[in-house]
This record gives structure tokens, sequence and C-alpha cells, in this order.
């Protein structure tokens, strides 16, 4: 890591940026004990309603609160809405690059893209071949990574289009902020987050089947013991739409009905928060108990809408991410406003070449992982961690991908020892629908230990209040 | 709603409810512990109340003998009992959990706070500690969260469904708390013979019965009135009758095309127990009569559960 970190709140003099200003001016002032005591109040806040994620491979009932930190991540309205140009660019992109796909694939026979990349991908899923949905969309719910560069530029990360989580800490952490500082929110004038639902669920029925007046949508979850079932419970809640499991759907006569206490009610929409390869045990993993069997026909059919869509995991491989600024200026014409992070494609002879001679400064990722897991960081891994990189590299080029190890920006963020700087990125969430819209922010991920370049929950990150200041 | 989560309020509900009953019998034991008279006594009755609550094997599998500490710390804490008070609390609030979004916050955080206070109590607690305190609390979050229940939640299948679990359960509760001093009960004991007044006690106390009693008949207390009073009393919350007639309510509010005959076995029961009367039951056995209304509870809870919880694979 060449260069020093991009620092959100204070410029390299030492002062405040100037959208941290009043913030960093009152936080001088507050006291140390009220800052620990509420601290310690989001904890037992958290704990009490239940703001928890489930904890794989640990006793049942193993729920772990995900870390809160109370500085905020402050963006200022300039940024913020170059920010959500470039996002809202992208996400068309990639819905019509799925769309094409899944129909003529001009993008292949234009060959901006080899096609046997995207065929022969495991996440194409030939089964959608030449299926409408309605509105062309496929990823309605996208949680686009964002990072700063230690330029200062913004850079995308990754795309997730399957199942993006984390906007339920997005709006809880807006609540906690609005709980712990009201004072704050009386300084500034922060960008409201919490009508997200309601934009989320008028997308849903935007999307619904053509010929449903009045569309049933429904929250499809693998049930309590799924890690994220928090926010599927939260977010059905906050739509007031059902909250079911596979075994609560059937399908009969290529429509979908859910079992309730008045008998089969018929079902529109199903914003799914399951993998593809568990919608359907007929059609994608047989041993699977937490899809509906026939759901694909139905979706076939067009009698159910499904979000996101069957197969668009094909769109946020990392293998096709480097070919993302393509697809903009491809389908859009237009350059792309927010760009990617440099990708070494080691299916390439000479970045693989390159890529061998630098292992130790470089970030390797295999192109199916998620999570931060399946990573190699060069600057922080071990001699013998590289040499087993290097042979799998060497046995399976294809399946890896490396970027420059990057320095992420840094933001104050409480830690043992009191502030200090911390690695953070930004994921917020681009919904496609009548639409496309973006809540203004985002879910502020922050890698807890110091130095750690990693923010998954999983792997012992936290999260912050994200603030959008309006002019 | 869905099927599976009305059958989740209902086991959400039946489950704080059983916490609570059995709260209130070691409360009511407890305290007679606490009282100078003979250990006899208060060994038959726990013994009896064991039984009828059909908790006697597992208990006997941990320990040899009824003695009450043991008996208190078994119902009240053990953790790998299922029946006890604290696995009751763990299974109300994963219930709760299945179907949060379909609970107020309110009574999501409530069941909770509920759970994880009574698992850090249980974990601080030093053993032969004062179990009073521990079942006393449990009482009060039963009340709040009733309380919570009927103060936010709208009057829709929901709710109903998380009524009829309160009721279902606490007819279930009264008919074996009467079974175990069914002995008591046996009308013509009033004849001279003056029970165990300690043992009235526990009996009243465990049903929140002891003040209304002499409210209502401003007497000696006799096995008649007891048994008329907790099976019979249309205004008495925890009576048979009482319970009855709020399940069968509740259940009109939900009925759908394949209910008419659960619904039909409930309204039966509540017009037998409404135009019964206390010479009626005397006549049949007062234990022929509780054991044949445990047994229509059961069935009213097997059918409920086929006509709305788990309706057969395809609809």
């Amino acid at each position: 890591m060449a260069n020093r970190p991009y620092n959100e709140m204070y410029l390299s003099s030492g002062a405040a940026r100037l959208h941290y200003l009043r913030y960093a001016e009152w936080l001088a002032n507050q006291p140390a004990e009220r800052l620990a005591q509420k601290r310690a109040e989001a904890d037992a806040v958290f704990h009490r309603v239940g703001i928890t994620f489930a904890v794989y491979g640990q006793e049942e009932g193993a729920e772990r609160l995900i870390p809160f930190d109370i500085v905020p991540r402050v963006l200022p309205w300039e940024e913020w809405l170059r920010l959500e140009t470039g996002l809202k660019q992208r996400v068309r992109a990639l819905n019509a690059f799925i769309h094409d796909i899944y129909h003529d694939q001009q993008i292949l026979k234009a060959g901006v893209i080899p096609a046997e990349q995207v065929l022969c991908n495991s996440q194409y899923r030939p089964e959608m071949q030449g299926v409408d949905v309605p509105g062309g969309i496929y990823a309605h719910i996208a949680g686009i990574d964002i990072i700063r560069d230690d330029a200062g530029e913004f850079r995308v990360l990754e795309d997730n289009l399957r199942v993006p989580s984390g906007v339920s800490y997005m709006l809880e952490n807006r609540k906690m902020m609005m709980r712990l500082f009201p004072e704050l929110f009386s300084t500034y004038r922060i960008a409201p987050v919490d009508h997200y639902p309601d934009v989320l669920l008028d997308n849903l029925r935007s999307v619904a089947p053509t010929g449903v007046a009045d569309p049933t949508v429904v929250l499809l979850t693998a049930g309590a013991h799924n890690s994220a079932y928090f926010e599927h419970a939260f977010l059905a809640q906050q739509m007031g739409i059902e909250l079911v499991e596979g075994q609560d759907l059937f399908v009969r006569d290529e429509a979908v009905f859910m079992r309730t206490t008045q008998g089969p009610q018929r079902v529109d929409v199903i914003y799914r928060r399951i993998d593809d390869d568990f919608l359907d045990p007929l059609v994608f993993r047989p041993d699977s108990m937490l899809g509906v069997p026939g759901l694909l026909t139905a979706y076939r059919a067009g009698r159910i809408t499904i979000a996101n869509a069957i197969g668009t995991g094909v769109a946020d491989d990392k293998s096709i991410y480097p070919f993302v600024p393509d697809m903009i200026r491809f389908y859009l014409g237009q350059a792309p406003i927010i760009g990617n992070v440099h990708t070494w494609m080691l299916r390439r002879a000479e970045d693989k070449e390159y890529v061998l001679a630098h292992l130790s400064e470089l970030v390797v990722k295999e192109v199916h992982g998620a999570g931060g897991y399946g990573m190699l960081i060069g600057p922080a891994a071990t001699k013998s961690e590289i040499e087993m990189f290097r042979r799998q590299i060497i046995a399976t080029p294809e399946r890896y991908i490396a970027q420059p190890t990057l320095a992420l920006s840094t933001c104050p963020t409480f830690a043992d020892q009191g502030l200090a700087p911390r690695h953070i990125d930004l994921r917020p969430f681009v919904l496609s629908g009548r639409d496309v819209s973006i809540v203004p922010g985002g879910l502020t991920r922050v890698a807890l230990r110091e130095g750690s370049l990693v923010v998954n929950s999983s792997q012992g990150g936290g999260t912050k209040d994200t603030w959008v200041l309006e002019n | 709603m869905l099927s599976r989560t009305a059958d989740h309020l209902y086991w959400m509900s039946r489950y704080i409810e059983r916490a609570e009953s059995l709260a209130r019998l070691v409360d009511a034991h407890y305290r007679m512990s606490l009282l100078p008279h003979s250990a006899a006594t208060l060994e038959k009755s726990l013994h009896a109340t064991m039984t009828a609550l059909l908790m006697e094997d597992a208990y006997r599998e941990r320990y040899s003998t009824i003695e009450p500490r043991a008996v208190f710390e078994f119902v009240s804490l053990d953790r790998d009992y299922s029946g006890s008070i604290f696995s009751c609390l763990r299974a109300a609030r994963e219930n709760a959990r299945a179907v949060r979004g379909s609970l107020t916050s309110e009574l999501w955080v409530t069941l909770n706070s509920t759970w994880l206070d009574a698992r850090s109590m249980a974990a601080r607690r030093t053993p032969g500690a004062d179990i009073g305190q521990f079942v006393e609390w449990v009482k009060e979050r039963s009340h709040l969260t009733r309380g919570v229940t009927i103060g936010t939640m709208l009057r829709d299948e929901a709710f109903h469904f998380t009524r009829i679990g309160t009721f279902l359960e606490r007819a279930d509760s009264t008919a074996r708390i009467l079974t175990a001093h069914q002995g008591d009960l046996v009308p013509g004991a009033d004849a001279g013979v003056v029970p165990d007044p300690y043992e009235w006690s526990v009996l009243l106390r465990a049903l929140s019965a002891f003040e209304v009693y002499r409210r209502v008949y401003r007497d000696v207390i006799t096995p008649t009135k007891v048994a008329q009073m907790l099976i019979l009393r249309d205004d008495m919350p925890r009576s048979l009758l009482r319970c009855c007639k709020e399940v069968y309510q509740n259940l009109r509010s939900v009925a759908n095309e394949h209910s008419a005959e659960t619904e039909r076995r409930a309204g039966e029961m509540h017009a037998m127990l409404h135009f019964t009367r206390m010479e009626d039951i005397a006549a049949g056995g007062l234990p022929h009569f509780l054991e044949a209304f445990l047994g229509r509870v059961r069935d009213l809870g097997d059918r409920i559960a086929s006509d709305f919880l788990v309706p057969p694979a395809e609809a």
C-alpha cells in the first residue's frame, strides 16, 4: 500500500474537512463518559430489539450484534449527486446486459465480452433464455460496493445483484443515531432514508405480472436460522407483506399460492432472499428444502415475478466485473461516471504473469467467492499462504482475478484505545422498477481491526450511519 | 394470514401462558413451604401436581425423592427439561422470533427481553437462592405480555389466534390443577370434614382465586363452592367456562370453510359448561368429568391445528 489512505474526516493538515467541521467541533466537546454511555446504550437497544445476525455453525439461537460505531460517515451533497448519477447509470447498464444475455446476446456478437466467459459461467442460467420479465428488469435491488481510493476517487469494488443484504442496518443505524444524538440532527440537514421500504414496495408492485391490478407481494426467506433473518422479518414488517418460507408456498396450474388460514391465496410477486440454487428443487438443487417445487414453471409462464430475477449472478460475477465499463459504453453510449478498480484477469496470460510476479503486493480473489472468503491480501499474507495461492492460480487461473491492494479511505472509529482511523466502504442500494432510484447514502461498513481492509460482518466488520448532507 | 404464522402465534401464547401457570404453582407451593406445617401435606400436593402435569417421569430421571427445593428448581429453571418455565420462555421467544414481523414491535421486544433477562437471571443465579423472586417475575412478565398484546395488536386474525392459544392453554392448566386436588373437591367432603386449609390456599392462590372466593361467597371455603367457582363461573377469568367461552368466541372470528365442526365442538363445550349444574358433575364424579374435559381440550387443539395451522399438504 504505497500511499496514505484518504481520511474522510480530516485533511492532512489535521483540520476537519468542511462537511465534517461542525461534527468535529461537537465531538471534541463531548465528555468521554457521555460517549461511552451512548455506546453502551446502543448495544443494549440492539440486543433488546433483536437486531442480530445468526452465526453459522454455532449452537441454536446463537445470535450476535454487528458492531455499530457512533461516528457517522458524512458525504457532502455534491459528492453524493455524482455517486447517485454514476450508480444509476451502472445499474441501468447491468440490467440491459442481463436482458441482452438472455435474449439476443448482442454484446457477445459484437465481441465486447468473450462469449465463453458468459455462457460457460456457472451463474449463467440457460433456463432463462428467451424468458421475458416485466419491464425487462432483472436486478430490482442492487447493492453496489463503493470504495474511495487514496486519490479521493470513488470506485466500484463489486456489484451485488443476487440477494444483497444490509439495508436494514442502514435504517436501524439511522434510527439509533437519532435516538442517541438528536442534537446533531438539528444542526445538520441530513437526508432521510426511512422511506426505503415504501420505495421498495412500490417498485415490487410495479413489476407484477401484467394484468394484476392489486398485486400480492411476499418476501421469501430461508427461515429464522438464516444469518440475515432479522433483515427479512424487518423488511416484510415495514412493507406490511407476508414473510413466507418455501413450505408456505405451492404451485398449482402454473400459479403460485400461499397457504393461509383462509385457504390458498394467490401470490404475484416474490421478493426472494434465497439464492437461485435453492428456489425450485425440480430445476436447481433437488435437495433444497427452502424452495418451491414448480416455481420456475410458473415463472417462465409469466404468472409470477421473482425479484431479483433468476440468473442475475451472471452479471455480478468477478470475472464479468471488469467488463461493466464496456457495458455502459455499449448499451448506453455513455462514458462511465464511476470507474472500476483496476483488475487483472488471470485467464489472460500476460495478466497472470504480472500477478504471479507481484503476489505479495496484490489482492487476489476467487471469481465466485463472496463475503470476504477465498481471498488473498498479499501485503498481509504469510509466505505459505502466498505459495498456496500461487499453486492454485497456476492450476486454474480462470478462477481468479487480482487487484491492487487499495488504500480504502478511513474514518475515525471507536477502538479500545479511543478514536482511531479505520478503513471503510459504502454499499448504496439501487432500486429499479418504475424508475431507478436510490435512498441517499447506504450502508457504511468499517473494518474494526487496525489496518484490516476486510469490512464484511462475517469477518469482524462493523457498520456506521451514513449521512448525506442536503444543501 | 399464513397458516405457519398463525401456528407460531398460537404456540407463542400457549408457552407464555404455560410459563405463568407453572410459575403460579411454584409460587403457591413455595409460600406453603415457608409455613410451619406438615411437610407431608406439601409433598403430597407437589406429587399430585406433578402427576397431573405429566412431569413426574422427567423429574424422577433426575431426582430420587420429591423434595420441595429440588422440585422448584426443576420446574423453574431446568434448561434441559422442555417443560420447565425456562424452556417455555425460550419456546415462546423462538415462536415469536419466527413471526416477529407479524407482531407489534412492543410485543416482540417484550418477549425478547423476557427471554434475555431469564437467561441472564438463570446464569447469575446461585443454587438454592430465592426461587420466589423468579416466579414472581415470570408472572409479571406474563401479565405484561398479555397487556401489550391487548394494548397494541390489531384485532385481526393474528390477535384471535394468539388469544385462542392463551385460553386453550389456560383451560388445560386449570383442569389439571383441579385434577391434582380432586380428592379434596369431592362434594360431601363438606360434611363436617375441614380439609387442610393450607392446601386450599395453594389451590386458590395458584389460580388467583383466593381473594375472589372471599369476595364472591363471603363464606368459609367449601369444596363444592371451590369447584363451582373454578369450573362454572363465567366471571372467573381462569374458570373452565370462561376459558371455553373465549376460545369459542375467538374461533368464530377466524372461521374458514373447513372449521365448522371445530367451531361446533367448541360451542358445545361452552354450552355444556354454561348449562351444567354442580350436582350433575358430582353425580358423574369429578375425576371422570375432568378427564373427559381434558380429552376435549386435546381434541380441540388437534382440530385447530389441522383446520388452520398446518393444513394438509396440497390445499
